[in-house]
């Protein structure tokens, strides 16, 4: 027993030991520069943040003008279409990997894994060639006699999204796929026994059961889309969005308070939705 | 009942075709286009490697693939070390604070990777921390650490404890279960973990957009650049090979995966 007890506290010297590096780490490169920040944002504007300056809230005042408010509105607006499109084209695609044999399901998993880990500015770079004036989708429409004339597709607001949802549907379709595989069909099968058309079994059933899922995919996309800053300006079409505001504060305006301001509300925001989801019985998304 | 099921069998393969081909088609196409002879990124001028050869020959991207290969490597092989160890030292210990240790170090993954860009910048300049390769690897070890840690956690909490106990109660120091239990198992969990930090650092542009100096550019910062000012085939050529190292990078990392998945299971 005392061998025991001397073991374990020996344990814990070393355990704390290992974990030294990385709290080091964490309290100088992450809450270090967040709380900075917040410093910066709540003093007056063109000052650096030091302990005992005076504080204000003026940077966030500030933000109530009305084209700020616009563009924090127009970034929730494509954050929230993102996250619709991206589930109702997701959530079949994990459904239907869920439920393919055990061959099959392993592929697939690696064929939507790769996309995901390949840097976003290439592939959205891939996009741009696909959707040039003189591209391959405008020749191919060319070609089958569809239209006439070249579609000017870049700079409009359909393809800024598309390019959202091409980078984000990954996080949809992982924790979609993940709920269906968990389920337990037998309970399909006895709605289905027990007179419920499919439609029927799908909505009382499936979609309640696999409802976490949809739940971490929504928050999954939710999140970083609000945040995303440089997708806009590759599609062009001068759409502005709270990452491009934020970049102009600092690297154009150099209004270093303002844009604390800005990235505390986003921060505000991402948590916010963060909590509330986990607040309502949401798992932990820690794993992506 | 057979009719319903025959239905779902031809809808889905169909639709997830569909997506895939959408999923693939632009990757294949920046794949494409780094051969076409001509400067247009959208009309096809017939098949060259002349931009690979240009690609070859410029000294300034010679320099970029240096120094992403050194940043690369060297933050991924810190946030191993610190991403590991961490993971050790919390898998099973009662550490105070520990909770509020995890949730700080993985709080990267969490944030919009532009506030964490501007207040590394922020934090640099007021420290004096010169821009530049030093802030580069701090910086890139920062965000990757999480993805070593949740990657090697994950692997020591699935494994059964009965193993080490096993090697404790035959009389083994804790330093040698470390060393001959612990560290074998859990070794494909951290090359996959650093695998994937090296993915992320080769990815990343925001971050390093806003902590490199002008002496200092990368792989992907070139390609931001190249692409805000309209694109060319050199820049396909250099995507592609960005493409070709991080497929590799995740193919490994992936098989990494799947063979310390047995291993576990089948020493279970």
């Amino acid at each position: 027993m005392a061998r025991n007890t001397a073991l374990r506290r020996s344990d814990e010297r070393r355990n704390a030991l290992f974990v030294l590096p990385m709290a080091l780490f964490a309290v100088v490169l992450v809450a270090l520069p967040l709380v900075y920040v917040l410093g910066t944002s709540l003093v007056e504007s063109g000052q650096d943040f030091t302990f005992g300056a005076a504080f204000t809230l003026d940077n966030y005042k500030k933000l109530l003008r009305a084209d700020y408010l616009k563009v924090f509105l127009n970034s929730i607006q494509l954050a929230l279409y993102t996250t619709l499109v991206s589930l109702i084209i997701g959530y079949p695609f994990g459904y239907f990997m869920a439920r393919a044999g055990r061959r099959w399901k392993a592929l697939l998993m690696m064929l939507v894994i790769i996309p995901f880990w390949t840097s976003a500015l290439v592939r959205i770079y891939g996009w741009k060639i696909l959707l040039q004036a003189n591209g391959p989708i405008n020749a191919v429409l060319r070609g089958l006699g569809l239209i006439d004339k070249n579609i000017k597709f870049l700079g409009s607001y359909g393809s800024v999204l598309l390019a959202m949802v091409y980078c984000m549907i990954s996080f949809m379709i992982l924790p979609c796929h993940s709920a269906v595989d968990k389920m337990d069909f037998t309970l399909v099968e006895a709605a289905r026994d027990l007179g419920s058309n499919p439609a029927r079994a799908f909505v009382d059933v499936t979609l309640p059961l696999t409802m976490p899922g949809i739940l971490a995919g929504c928050v999954l996309v939710f999140v970083p889309s609000v945040g995303i800053f440089y997708l806009a300006d590759i599609m062009g079409g001068g759409l502005v969005l709270v990452g491009n505001l934020i970049r102009d504060q600092l690297l154009k305006v150099r209004d270093w308070n303002t844009g604390s301001a800005m990235s505390m509300v986003l921060i505000i925001m991402s948590a916010g939705v963060y909590l509330l989801y986990r607040r309502s019985g949401g798992d932990d998304l820690g794993v992506f | 009942m057979a009719r319903r099921k025959k239905k779902r069998k031809i809808f889905s393969p169909i639709y997830m075709t569909l997506v895939l081909i959408v999923l693939y088609l632009p990757i294949l196409m920046v794949i494409i286009y780094s051969f076409n002879a001509g400067r247009s990124i959208g009309a096809w001028q017939g098949f060259s490697t002349n931009w690979y050869t240009r690609l070859f020959n410029n000294a300034l991207m010679g320099d970029a693939l240096k120094n992403s290969l050194i940043l690369a490597g060297l933050s991924a092989g810190l946030a191993g070390v610190i991403g590991t160890l961490g993971a050790i030292g919390l898998a099973h210990g009662h550490i105070r604070g520990g909770n509020a240790i995890e949730s700080l170090a993985t709080l990267p993954m969490m944030i919009p990777e532009l506030v964490l860009g501007m207040a590394y910048l922020a934090v640099f300049t007021a420290v004096g921390v010169k821009l530049g390769m030093t802030a580069l690897v701090l910086t890139h070890t920062a965000f990757c650490v999480p993805y070593v840690f949740i990657n090697v956690k994950s692997r020591l909490v699935g494994m059964d404890p009965a193993i080490e106990e096993a090697a404790r109660d035959l009389g083994a120091s804790p330093m040698r279960v470390l060393r001959d239990i612990t560290i074998p198992l859990i070794m494909p969990a951290v090359i996959s973990g650093m695998m994937l930090a090296v993915a992320m650092s080769l990815d990343d542009v925001v971050i390093s957009f806003f902590v490199t100096s002008a002496e200092t550019t990368t792989l992907p910062l070139k390609i931001y650049t190249g692409l805000r000012s309209g694109g060319t085939p050199e820049i396909n050529a250099l995507s592609t090979l960005m493409l070709a190292l991080i497929f590799v990078l995740v193919g490994l990392s992936q098989l990494m995966r799947a063979r310390s998945d047995k291993k576990l299971y089948s020493s279970k």
